[in-house]
């Protein structure tokens, strides 16, 4: 009786908020954000542009030999050309679609195998939980890049494999995070009071579990993606990745690695092309868990 | 029995049990062998004789089972087989995988311990001191330094590292060749680049891990409650939080130290430094399946050890286990 | 040890110990400064004790670390001054401040479980502030602690302290801790909320033990406690305190007796609800010989019979342990039992929740302890009411709003809270919500599992008359569990006693509350606190008496 009264006047003032909409509550909090997130978030846009425009923006075509090997900058060529000919800012723009675009493939995959793995083990629980916990631990106790090398050397390097392989191996890392993220969910009383009402299990997944994970999930995509994306650099770089002629970073950096001892600058564009793009993803998420954990630390 | 010796020996028997599972993946990838497998590896002359020679060498006629068995009584003898590499040409030479990967991997761990011996103390004591001064400028400096750092890949550092101090200002060598006869300081010399490159790679990881670890720990409320009781700073550092505080540090050792195993893979190829990581990816573009499964086995092992050893530590720095009820 | 002394008659009260003046505190949040403590005031002699009482968020355990300089981590101290024996605390240095803490200011921890270090034992913890001030030796300090240990009536006095944390029960551990405020002998004492943690049975002895100690060695004491009946045993003048400023003040006996302020007046207000108890009619559930456990582990249940008449209410009390929340989990299938019957409207029901039909599950709904987590966090109002409004009765569009609407009516509140996500409510328009979404399916049986202990005592009175109103209205039955007394003698028409998986008592509330009792009830009833300064000390008197009775509580 009283209660009422009194928080009927409290709430007032939250009403107005939830009127106020969704986007200027997200330009409110984007508005806050650090300098570091800003410029993740502007160095990250830079690149889909990149990525999507590239046979606009680049000024050759990516794998014709347009002039002699190693020229140097400037000129024709802004920043030259490779080891065979081919110049080099066009391969590194068009890199931005090959490189990226793989590694968010193989993340996707990764996460759509992980997550789906996890979610079960965590509601299911039981001997399901069991077989895929264990299976999970002994796949991790192999380093995953000497494992991608085994798998490799069996199944030979083509993009196909390339995928496969990465987002398999990676997926157990979604597998225990979403697991465990879900397994703080299910423990809930709203969850309990929906399998009481009788739902159904995806009615559950979608409705009562999903929302509540999706924050570190979301958080998780972007860390997983830059591990994703430095392990196929790593192997192209190996030679054992992403496969010529398509322009990659990894490669890139192999193929003109001699240039170094010239000091020349050129090999390490592409490298720290994959460096600006991890880091400005891990600015971002880095700001993003602070946001949705609420903790300070 | 005592509860720790207990739980320690179950988690050895679980390590024991994980390496053998490992090992049985690793030997049934073979299966997974695609049928102009002999081809690619004799080359496009190969007669069907050799071919069908070679596959019966290999065991594809066998079971796996049986298979796996020879294998692994081999491996547990120190015999890993012998290397294809020296197939496709002119046999006779035959070479032993164990006899390949045996000075290599003295060489890599030559290495790592030269990257761990500095980064550990090093990176422990940055990291306790963020955590202490957390929300300084020094912390937030640090936040952005190591984030960047763990961000980029190895061999970009690596490039880095050998543009401006081997190339621009030739302090150090660039390529870290090393040979048996080589005095000690020599080799120290030229694998700096190396090892500072690794050493930036793990520092920047164990020093968050190290700064999250303290930062949890000093907010217990046994924490709070020894300020409470008027404890001095330093006391409250050493009485009350370093000894809840080994298992958290030395897992974060363990866990840095296991990627130190990896991380050696792509340096020791940027600076051609002659280590099994070198020799493994050699292996992987020859398709050489016993030397990349023996390489593969000697990496998992190295990895599930140390995960192993920080386990067996966290277990008996647990005051539960130490003294049951 | 005198049991007799009163707090508030006996005690010879000193000079001026403790002065805060307009004290001023702010947390931070989303990097926001907003304040906590708004200018309170507060004065303690020596050998006083001084309750601070209030509702959460009030800021009384801010204000207490605050007597000791003390500011926790997001907080920081913005106003004010806090002199403390002349000596000026806040415009002190770091040093001085350290050196007050321990010997001259100790604190007793809510959660004394958390608050000892687990790696040491608990001697060198309890000793290790004189020893660093050099008050005594070694041999001495450990003797000194012993005889502590043994005046706080701690088991095994001589060997306890040399147990490690885990291996010491929570109202043992919090007996420890006062042993370990007490050992440099300081001035004044801070108790934030020692014995909230407890079971009612164990809260007496910590009471008594601390009690006791804090007058043999004439500490005075800052007492802070959301419970007033607990309160009004150990304070000499309590402070009510709310949203960070202080309501009023007076001595204890003065402040039972005629409280000024409405709000205070409305903290016990729970205490004088009572339902006129109704004889009971048909059965809608009877629990028959129910036995059940997890995994293979020991029974939680032992045995159940239980039985509520429709349109009733059947209160289940018991501490943590007795497997009243057990029961709940068998009546609703997710814990089949190994043993018994459940029968509903006189049908046996399908033991696990997987076999039951969606009628039956619609006509026995829950009501949880916490509305934080019953309600999807992520889910409007509207979702949570409206779901199974659709899923039971297949009510979509206008006619589900219309039911939404009627609900919202039901439960008081208004049609504009549909489009809220929980987080935009308090904690007691969170559960009437819960209260709601339970009539969306026009339920028989509520079990309501300690439906208002996660609640401020205000808004508990508000729950519990809705309850009693919704069940005039529709005739719905309630099982309800909790571990409050006081909640049982507002709402219950009968009462079953649990102890340990099994029923000690069943029958109607006036017979049940009435002597003579069964030993456990007995020492459960006589166990929870009364508005009665006196009650303590008239407690352990007649417990002296009879002894016994008091064993079974002393876990």
């Amino acid at each position: 009786m009283t209660e009422s009264a009194q928080t009927g006047q409290a709430m007032a003032a939250p009403a107005q908020i939830t009127r106020r909409g969704r986007l200027s509550r997200a330009w409110r909090v984007l508005r806050k954000a650090p300098p570091t997130a800003w410029f993740g978030m502007i160095v990250i846009a830079i690149y889909l542009f990149a990525a999507i425009f590239a046979p606009l923006l680049a000024p050759y075509p990516e794998t014709e030999l347009v002039g002699g090997a190693f020229e140097p900058w400037g000129g024709a060529y802004i920043l030259g050309t490779d080891q065979l000919g081919r110049d080099m800012l066009s391969r590194l723009i068009y890199g931005a679609r090959n490189s990226v675009g793989i590694a968010v493939l193989t993340t996707v995959l990764s996460f759509v195998i992980g997550s789906a793995l996890g979610l079960t083990a965590a509601i299911i629980r039981g001997w399901v939980d069991q077989v895929l916990s264990r299976a999970v631990d002994v796949l991790m106790s192999i380093p995953q890049l000497i494992f991608a090398l085994v798998l490799l050397s069996i199944m030979g390097s083509s993009i196909i494999n390339l995928v496969i392989i990465i987002a398999v191996l990676d997926s157990t890392r979604v597998f225990r995070l979403s697991r465990s993220v879900a397994q703080g969910v299910v423990v809930m009383d709203y969850v309990e009071a929906a399998r009481l009402r009788g739902e159904r299990l995806p009615w559950i997944m979608r409705r009562e579990i999903l929302p509540n994970i999706m924050a570190p999930l979301v958080a998780e995509f972007g860390l997983r993606f830059c591990f994703v994306f430095l392990t196929i650099s790593a192997l192209s770089f190996l030679g054992l990745g992403i496969q010529p002629p398509t322009a990659d970073w990894g490669s890139m950096v192999r193929d003109n690695a001699a240039l170094i001892s010239y000091g020349d600058v050129t090999p390490l564009l592409p490298a720290g092309a994959i460096a600006l793009l991890t880091v400005a993803m891990n600015f971002v998420v880095d700001w993003f868990l602070h946001k949705t954990s609420g903790l300070r630390e | 029995m005592n509860p720790v010796v207990r739980t320690v020996l179950q988690r050895l028997g679980l390590g024991i049990a994980t390496l053998f599972v490992v090992s049985i993946i690793i030997s049934l990838t073979i299966q997974m062998l695609p049928g102009d497998f002999a081809k690619a590896i004799l080359g496009q002359s190969a007669t069907p004789e050799t071919v069908a020679a070679f596959q019966k060498e290999i065991g594809l006629d066998r079971h796996p089972v049986v298979r796996y068995f020879d294998w692994i009584s081999g491996v547990v003898q120190g015999d890993f087989g012998e290397s294809y590499a020296s197939r496709g040409s002119l046999a006779g030479h035959r070479r032993l995988v164990a006899e390949m990967i045996e000075p290599r991997l003295l060489n890599t761990l030559f290495l790592a311990s030269a990257a761990a011996l500095i980064a550990v103390p090093l990176s422990l004591f940055l990291g306790v001191l963020a955590a202490l001064y957390r929300n300084s400028i020094f912390d937030r400096v640090i936040n952005v330094v190591t984030l960047t750092s763990i961000s980029s890949p190895e061999f970009f550092l690596a490039y880095i590292l050998m543009m401006f101090l081997a190339v621009k200002f030739p302090i150090f060598v660039s390529l870290a060749s090393i040979s048996p006869g080589m005095p000690f300081l020599d080799r120290l010399y030229v694998i700096a680049l190396p090892t500072l490159t690794l050493v930036l790679v793990i520092m920047a990881q164990m020093m968050r891990m190290t700064r999250a670890a303290i930062i949890n720990l000093l907010a217990s409320p046994y924490i709070e409650m020894s300020r409470l009781k008027g404890a001095k700073p330093l006391q409250i550092i050493i009485r009350h939080a370093l000894p809840n505080a080994w298992a958290p540090i030395v897992n974060v050792i363990a866990l840095n130290l296991a990627y130190l195993v990896v991380g050696v893979v792509i340096v020791e190829v940027v600076f051609t430094y002659p280590g099994i990581g070198q020799l493994m990816v050699d292996a992987v573009s020859k398709r050489d399946l016993p030397v990349v499964q023996g390489c593969a086995l000697v990496f998992a092992a190295t990895y599930i050890l140390l995960n192993l050893l920080a386990d067996v530590v966290t277990i008996i720095s647990n005051p539960r286990l130490l003294h049951p009820r | 040890m005198n049991d007799n002394v009163k707090p508030g008659s006996t005690r010879t009260k000193g000079d001026l110990l403790l002065d805060i003046r307009n004290l001023e505190i702010e947390g931070e949040s989303d990097e926001v400064w907003r304040p906590i403590v708004k200018g309170v005031d507060l004065t303690l002699k020596r050998g006083e004790v001084l309750g601070l009482i209030g509702e959460s968020g009030a800021g009384k355990s801010t204000i207490g670390l605050a007597a000791m300089g003390y500011a926790r981590g997001g907080c920081r101290i913005s106003g004010g001054s806090v002199v403390f024996d002349g000596i000026d605390l806040l415009g002190a240095s770091d040093e001085i401040r350290r050196k007050m803490r321990g010997s001259r200011i100790a604190y007793v921890a809510q959660s004394a479980a958390a608050s000892f270090n687990p790696a040491h034992q608990l001697m060198p913890q309890t000793i290790e502030a004189e020893l660093r001030e050099g008050i005594r030796g070694h041999g001495d300090a450990v003797k000194d602690a012993v005889e502590l240990y043994r005046r706080l009536r701690l088991p095994n006095p001589g060997e306890i302290g040399f147990r490690y944390p885990h291996q010491v029960s929570g109202g043992q551990l919090q007996r420890a801790m006062t042993a370990m405020a007490m050992t440099c002998r300081p001035d004044l004492i801070i108790f934030d909320e020692p014995t909230t943690a407890l079971d009612v049975t164990t809260q007496v002895e910590v009471l008594a033990a601390i009690r006791d100690i804090v007058e043999q060695f004439h500490t005075a004491a800052i007492y802070i406690t959301h419970d007033l009946a607990v309160v009004a045993q150990m304070a000499d003048r309590i402070k009510v305190l709310r949203y960070g400023k202080s309501v009023e003040e007076a001595p204890t006996r003065e402040m039972l007796a005629s409280p000024r302020e409405d709000y205070t007046k409305s903290l016990w207000s729970v205490r004088k609800l009572g339902k006129q108890e109704q004889a009971a009619g048909e059965p809608i559930l009877q629990i028959k010989n129910v036995t059940a456990a997890y995994g293979n582990a020991v029974r939680v249940l032992n045995d159940v019979t239980v039985t509520v008449p429709r349109g009733r209410t059947v209160a289940v009390v018991g501490e943590s342990g007795s497997g009243k929340s057990t029961l709940a989990r068998v009546i609703t299938g997710l814990l089949p039992p190994i043993e018994g019957q459940i029968i509903f409207n006189g049908e046996a029901l399908p033991p696990a929740l997987k076999e039951r039909s969606q009628d039956t599950l619609r006509r026995i709904q829950m009501i949880y302890q916490m509305p934080d987590t019953a309600l999807n966090p992520r889910q409007t109002v509207y979702e949570a009411i409206g779901r199974p409004i659709e899923f039971y009765r297949g009510l979509t569009g206008a006619k589900k709003e219309a039911r939404i609407s009627e609900l919202m009516k039901l439960i008081e509140m208004d049609d504009s809270y549909v489009d809220r996500f929980p987080g935009e409510l308090s904690g007691g328009q969170k559960q009437r919500i819960c209260i709601a979404r339970a009539l969306a399916a026009e339920p028989e049986l509520i079990i309501c599992d300690e439906v208002t202990s996660a609640l401020d005592q205000i808004v508990q009175e508000g729950i519990l008359q809705l309850l009693m109103r919704l069940q005039r209205e529709l005739n719905v039955s309630y099982l309800f569990i909790t571990h409050d007394i006081a909640t049982v003698r507002a709402i219950s028409d009968e009462i079953v006693v649990m102890f340990q998986g099994r029923v000690v008592q069943q029958g109607p509330k006036t017979k049940v509350l009435s002597p003579p009792h069964p030993p456990y009830t007995e020492l459960l009833l006589s166990s929870v606190p009364e508005m009665d300064p006196d009650w303590l000390t008239n407690l352990l008197a007649r417990r002296k008496v009879q002894p016994e009775a008091m064993k079974a509580g002393d876990r």
